[in-house]
Parts: C-alpha cells; structure tokens; sequence
C-alpha cells in the first residue's frame, strides 16, 4: 500500500520531494499558493554548487564542506552538511540529464564559476537565471507524474494549519482555497513543509511575495521548534525600490565586478584593500559588514545616500552577455540604466534565513509526521550560507525527506479518527469568521510597512541589545494594534485581504524567535554581529538556538553542535584559509 | 508647488461572472515606483479619487524582478508585467487591465491554467528513465545550449497569448508559448528521442498549424524568445512528420 503524503509549497525543496516520491509510486498532494512554475526559486540567479573538480583545481566534496562549515561560522551540524556536499555532484548531473541548459566549456562539459567563500571554480551555472532553470526542470517532471495522474496539484492552494491527533502528531493540514475561499482539511500519513524564508517579516526583502514565513509560523505555534531564527543573511549587493530589493547577484562579483565607492576623490575598492585574500568575493556576511561600514561610519557613501557601486563597466560586454545577461538585464530594466557603461548603485538588504523549523538528520520536524525542507528549515548553513549552496540545500532536503516520510508513513498505519480534522477545521473557520467582522482604525497593509522597517533597522546587520529588546516591545504593541485592524475587502471571493491579515498576524508570531533570538545571543557569529560582543564565544554559544511557542512568547533552549568532523576555528578572509587553518579530518 | 501625483485607471471585475467597471486612483508620485508598487499604495489607503472608500485592488504578483510571470497585464493597451513598468517611463494616467485571453478571476488576477494545460498535452519534459545516479548528461555544444536558454526562459506569463489574433473564442490555438517549448525539448539530446509525442500533439486541434503568422508574440515576449523562429521549425518538423507518417502507413 502507498502511502499518503502533503507537500506544502512547489519551490526547489517541495518539487524535489514530490517528484521522489510520486517516482516510487506514492500519493503525493501538492499545495502551493501560486502556480508551482511561479515559486521564489525562480529568483536565484547565480548557480548551485558542487564541487565536480573539471578546472583541474584539486576541488573535493571534502573541501566544499569545509568552505561551508567554515562559511557558516560553525554553527551547522556537520554530518549532514558533509552529506549535502558529497551528493551534490550527483545532483547537478541529475538536473543536466533533466534537461537543465547548463552553460558549457569548449568541450561541451558543464562549466563552472567562483563564488563567494571558495576559491574553487564550483558553482554550475545556467546563464543568470538558474533557480529558474532548475525550477522549471522540476516543474516539468512533476507535471509528468501529474499527467500520468500519480500527483495531485492544489495549486492557488494556502495551507492555513496543521490537524494534530491526541498525541501531538501531524495527521494532515487545513488549507484555504484562495479563490473561493473554501476551507478543507486534508488527511496524509506525512506532510512536508517546504515554503521558503520569511522574507516579508522584514517587509521588503530581496524575496518574493509569498515568502510571508506564514506556514512555518503555523508550524511553530502547533508545537514546532523554530531554530537559529536570529541568523538572518543580509545580501551585500541589490537595489533599493518601494516594493521589494532587487538582488543583484554574487555572480556579478564571481565575474569579475568591483565594489568601490569615492574616497578623497578616487575610486576606493575597499573590499580588495580590507580582504586581499579575497576581496571582492569575501562571504555576504563580510561584504555587508564593510558597505555598512563604510556608509554610516565612514560616511563615504555615493553622494551621502546609503549605496556603493558594483561595477562591471571594465568587464568585456560580450562575456558579461553570455554569462550574467539576466543580472544586468534587471539592473537596466529597474534602474533603466545600463550596468555595462555605467557602475551599479547597491545597498545590502535581507536576502535569506539561514534559521527555519528544526529538523533531524531525516528533515523530520519534531511533530512527528511534520517534515521540513529547504529554506524553511535550519540545518545547513550555520550561521551564514554561501551563495549557490542554497538551490543545493533545497533539492538536497528534498531528495532526504523522500526515504524518511515513506519510512515513517509504513510503521504508522493507524488511522486517525475524522473528529481531529472537524474540529480543527471548525477553529479555522472560526478565526476567519473574527477577521471579517474586524471594523478598526489599522490599515493591515500599513502596520506591515511599520513591522518590516523595525525589523530591517535593529535585526539585520548590526545588532545591539537595547534596540532588539525595544523591537520585541514594538513587536507586542504591533500584535495589540492587529487586533485593531478594520478590513476594506468585506467579499467572499478571492479577497487577498483577509488572507493577509492572517498571514501577517503569523509574521509577528515568527519576528519574536528572530529578535528575542538575537537578544539571547550575545557574541558575533556569522551573520550575527553585536559590537558590544564582537568576538565568537565557542563555549557559551557554539548552540542551536531552540525556541518552542507559548502563549506568553518563545521559551528558548540550546542545543550543542555537532563538530564531530571539522575542528573549530577562527574565521578570517583576509588571509589565505590554508594558511590560517589545519585541513579537514 | 503642488505635490505630483501619478492617476490610475484600473479596470475592476468583483467575480468571473460579474461586470467590469473603471475606478481611478490618484497616489503620490515616486520615482522608484513601478505599477505593482503602486498598486500596494493603494492597498494602503484604497480610497478612490472621488473619495470613496473601496476594496484594495486584487493583483497577481510575486518574485517582482520579471522572472516568475505573475504579474502580466495590460498597461496603456500593451501587455507585460506590471512590476518593470517603471513609473518614471509613464505620460500621463495609465491605465491597467487584466488580460483578456484568460478567465478573470477577480480585477487583475487571471486564471492562466490553460497554459499548464498545454505544457502537458504537449509531454512539455525530458522523459528520464528516473533520479537515480546514472552519471553525466550529454555533452552539448556551448552554441547549443546558448541557443536553447534562449527559449528555456519562457515563463508562461501569458503576453505571446495575448497579443495573438489566433487566440481567441472560436479558436483552439495554444499559442506560441508551449510550441517554444517542444522546440527547446527537441533541441536536448535526450529530449529529441521522443520528439514524436510532441509532434503528435502540435498536429492535433489548436497545434502548430493554427499560427496565422500575425507575429505579435514575439514583438511582446517580455524575455525577447525568438517565438517566430520555433514556430517556423516545429511547423517544419511536422510537416515532415505528416508526410513520413502517410508513407508508413
């Protein structure tokens, strides 16, 4: 007998998860919001890494991982980041037999590209769009298992719960049709969440829309452990606009691209003074520490606006075409300027969460049943990600949950009584029933704004004890006026409204494990700097941050980290790593 | 000085089945503002320029960097995605409405499954034997694969339909969307083994035969796909088809 599974979310991760298990022949629903071809994966530009050692540069899924334990500042479990970094070559060979139009070497062999934190040519890469390319390879198998009617769609689809039996475990979900707004509940052996960052807790990220955090927030408060929430990567290089930041990726510098800005008159290239190991390709976490830097205390910002250049007008246009053309394209396209003539304004903003739902070595969530993959989970970067190790982390987590839900739904066979789904079912109702009838002063939309312009001063790039703490009171006071929110769309029909309200009443739930988090830790880690404690502190914080829902706030708890296979040590760029570090066990 | 403002005339739709009406909008002008920020002003205070409290606009949007197809309308009577239509590059009111090649769900969302649709009938994927490591793909040349990415960007958003004559009520055309696409397949070593399936489905009712040459799809294809090109080759391709299949009959 097959069995019976929910993904939640058609990105990288979900699609990973449904095509492995629709491939052995088990049921599989899939929900996601927008049509599955339209999810966040779409926007990552630069590539995905393996290290599959064509440059003849001595590269080793051994030294891939050291790079990411290393990148990600020690706080990753290593087992299972080792175990991404051996499949990975596997795994780009998989996508190039999907059909993946890779760029090639003269030979016809899939080229690579350097990226940021490596000195290795490692990252393949399919032109400047290669989420999309990935994505779309994804959405084409799955759509053949669809035809052939082993998997179902319910795309348009929001998962609004989860439906828990006596024991606390995950039975299925209750989801919304955001149309005609109909409530079901849906009954699986397993569910898979799989719904990418929470971008949109910091209201304008260089995420998409439906990255509201909303489906792991639910999670969270029916008893998921959110872990390492405060670790949240803030992208060095996008463009500033009034609806999103525009990432403009790592591979632009990975090409060749310079960030500068005046000093005394002159080009300065601080990155390549500051790092001489590195330069520009020091890891995200360095490189937005040193704009910021270079911004608000040094005050060299162009024109005193709070931006830098990246350049590429000193590159060969033809080159920049054939490899980074999307990049630029959306530079020109937004900015209507062309980035080969003249060099690119950028500003750092929120890009990623290296923090998400807790999970096992089998992306097992500690609801048992509940399962977690790629963003939305917490496992494989640590305390900062480099670039191209997430399209790996989402289809790696993917491929690993496929074994594990199929194991956990043959040895839990019993069936669980329908009240379960009724009941939650009616709460669901219920509380949309209270969001209709809400008549206040707050605009919905507006309080966001408020909610997304705190967290991006106080929980991003520098953080200090007392602003995190007055945050977290703001957090309070935002929930308070929640309650005082009046709805504008009172329709039964594809009302987006309604739909956000909840969404963002679910984002302020998931802002206070990111804050109180960051308040907790007090070192520098990764992408968590706090001046006041500028230095990693291995013994008091080498700790997954564990924070479980109660009524009154996250009660946190730390759990050690696994260094078992690569012996901690200081992380610096500005030097050579071989020559500040023994090599890997 | 009177602060400037930017007016827009949205074409409004409360269900499938209802009447559309205009409503304008009258919000500060910014100069970063595209169309779909704009439209999250008005979510903000959706309030009408005759002063009339209304429900925010509903729109279709997500990535907002021109790669996910979202968020297609129609601006000043042209089709494209509303979130790289800067603000800056607009005279005057503007005026956006939904598509009108696609059931409208509510004001600007539109129900663009037919499109999935088509990618499936087509057997739109490469039939591998499964995930399983098998090794290396083939080797492709790099002027192959720059030629094939070409087309491997297409985003299903809808414009190439949109702006085509042939698309409309009396006619089954598919469009030039899902044709680009069994021209990609084709163009992959492996995909090229089981062209035949996807010819087959390029000959039936709405398939390749049904362009009337009008063009438009690849004028508006907001990813510059050379449509015309793989509407041409797969019409080749099946008419070589049609003519093996008669003689091994």
């Amino acid at each position: 007998m097959p069995g019976h599974h929910i993904i939640v979310g058609g990105g990288l991760a979900g699609l990973t998860a449904a095509m492995k298990l629709a491939e052995q022949g088990e049921q599989v629903d899939l929900f996601s919001i927008v049509p599955v071809k339209r999810s966040h994966s779409v926007c990552a530009q630069g590539g995905i890494n393996g290290a599959v050692n064509t440059k003849g540069e001595g590269d080793s899924p051994m030294i891939h991982f050291d790079d990411t334990i290393y990148g990600g500042d020690f706080l990753a479990h290593q087992p299972p980041v080792k175990a991404m970094c051996d499949a990975a070559p596997a795994i780009i060979y998989l996508f190039d037999r999907m059909g993946v139009m890779f760029n090639r070497t003269p030979e016809g062999l899939l080229d690579f590209r350097r990226f940021g934190g490596t000195k290795h040519h490692r990252t393949a890469f399919a032109g400047a769009t290669t989420g999309q390319q990935l994505l779309y390879a994804l959405d084409e198998q799955v759509r053949r298992y669809e035809a052939s009617g082993l998997l179902r769609k319910f795309e348009g689809w929001e998962m609004l719960s989860l439906v828990q039996d006596e024991s606390g475990d995950c039975r299925g979900i209750v989801a919304i049709d955001t149309r005609s707004l109909e409530m079901r509940a849906f009954p699986a052996d397993t569910t898979l969440i799989a719904t990418g960052g929470p971008g949109l807790v910091y209201g304008r990220s260089t995420q998409s829309l439906v990255n509201t955090g909303s489906a792991a927030s639910a999670c969270y408060q029916a008893g998921a452990t959110y872990a390492n929430g405060e670790f949240i990567q803030v992208h060095p290089t996008a463009m500033q606009g009034e609806d999103k930041f525009r990432l403009i990726s790592e591979s632009i510098r990975g090409e060749g691209g310079r960030v500068w800005t005046y000093r005394d008159g002159k080009p300065w290239y601080f990155l390549e003074e500051m790092y001489p190991a590195y330069g520009n390709l020091v890891p995200r976490d360095i490189a937005t520490r040193a704009i910021h830097k270079v911004v608000f205390e040094m005050k060299l910002g162009i024109d005193g606006n709070p931006l830098v250049y990246l350049d590429v007008s000193h590159l060969d246009p033809e080159e920049l075409n054939r490899k980074v053309a999307g990049v630029l394209e959306i530079y020109e396209k937004f900015a209507g300027q062309d980035p080969r003539k003249v060099p690119m304004k950028i500003f750092p903003a929120m890009h990623y969460s290296m923090g998400g739902l807790w999970v096992d070595y089998h992306q097992q969530t500690n609801i048992p049943g509940l399962f977690a993959a790629g963003e939305c989970e917490f496992q494989y970067h640590g305390a900062n990600r480099l670039g191209a190790n997430s399209l790996l982390s989402c289809i790696h987590g993917g491929n690993i949950a496929e074994p594990a839900m199929i194991g956990y739904a043959k040895s839990h066979k019993s069936a669980a009584s329908s009240t379960i789904f009724d009941q939650e079912l009616s709460l669901q109702r219920e509380s949309f029933d209270k969001i209709f009838k809400m008549n206040g002063p707050e605009n919905a939309f507006a309080l966001w704004r408020e909610l997304g312009d705190i967290m991006t001063e106080n929980v991003t790039v520098v953080r200090h004890n007392d602003k995190l703490k007055t945050t977290d009171d703001k957090l309070l006071e935002f929930k308070e006026r929640w309650g005082r929110i009046g709805l504008n769309d009172k329709g039964k029909w594809a009302n987006q409204e309604v739909l956000f309200v909840r969404q963002l009443w679910n984002m302020l739930e998931l802002a206070r494990p990111i804050t109180l988090g960051a308040l907790n830790r007090n070192e520098s880690r990764g992408a968590h700097y706090k001046p006041e404690f500028p230095e990693r502190d291995d013994e008091k914080f080498m700790k997954t941050t564990m924070a479980a829902w109660s009524s009154d706030g996250p009660r946190f708890s730390w759990e050690p980290v696994d260094v078992s296979l690569i012996k901690p040590r200081p992380r610096r760029y500005d030097v050579e790593k071989s020559a500040s570090e023994p090599k890997a066990a | 000085m009177p602060e400037q403002t930017q007016v827009l005339r949205i074409k409004r739709q409360e269900s499938p089945n209802s009447e559309p009406y205009y409503e304008e909008f009258e919000i500060p002008y910014l100069a970063h503002h595209n169309i779909i920020s704009m439209l999250m002003e008005i979510r903000r205070n959706p309030v009408t320029r005759q002063g009339k409290r209304v429900a925010p606009v509903v729109f279709d949007a997500n990535c907002l960097e021109e790669v996910c197809g979202s968020c297609t309308m129609v601006i000043n009577g042209r089709v494209r995605q509303g979130c790289s239509q800067l603000a800056d590059s607009l005279n005057g009111p503007v005026t956006i409405e939904p598509m009108s090649k696609f059931p409208v769900i509510r004001d600007l969302w539109v129900d663009r499954s037919k499109m999935f649709d088509y990618l499936k009938k087509a057997h739109a994927w490469i039939p591998i034997d499964g995930t399983y490591d098998l090794g290396p793909g083939p080797r492709i040349a790099p002027s192959v694969q720059e030629f094939a990415y070409l087309f491997s960007r297409c985003m299903t958003c809808g414009c190439c339909l949109e702006a085509c004559p042939q698309v409309n009520s009396h006619s089954k055309f598919m469009g030039a969307a899902v044709i680009g696409q069994v021209y990609l397949m084709s163009q992959h070593p492996t995909g090229k083994m089981n062209l035949d399936e996807r010819l087959d489905a390029m000959m039936s009712e709405g398939g390749v035969a049904d362009c009337g040459n009008a063009q438009n799809c690849v004028e508006v294809c907001p990813k510059e796909i050379p449509l015309t090109t793989a509407i041409g080759a797969v019409g080749r391709q099946t008419s070589i088809k049609w003519l093996r299949d008669l003689f091994m009959k």
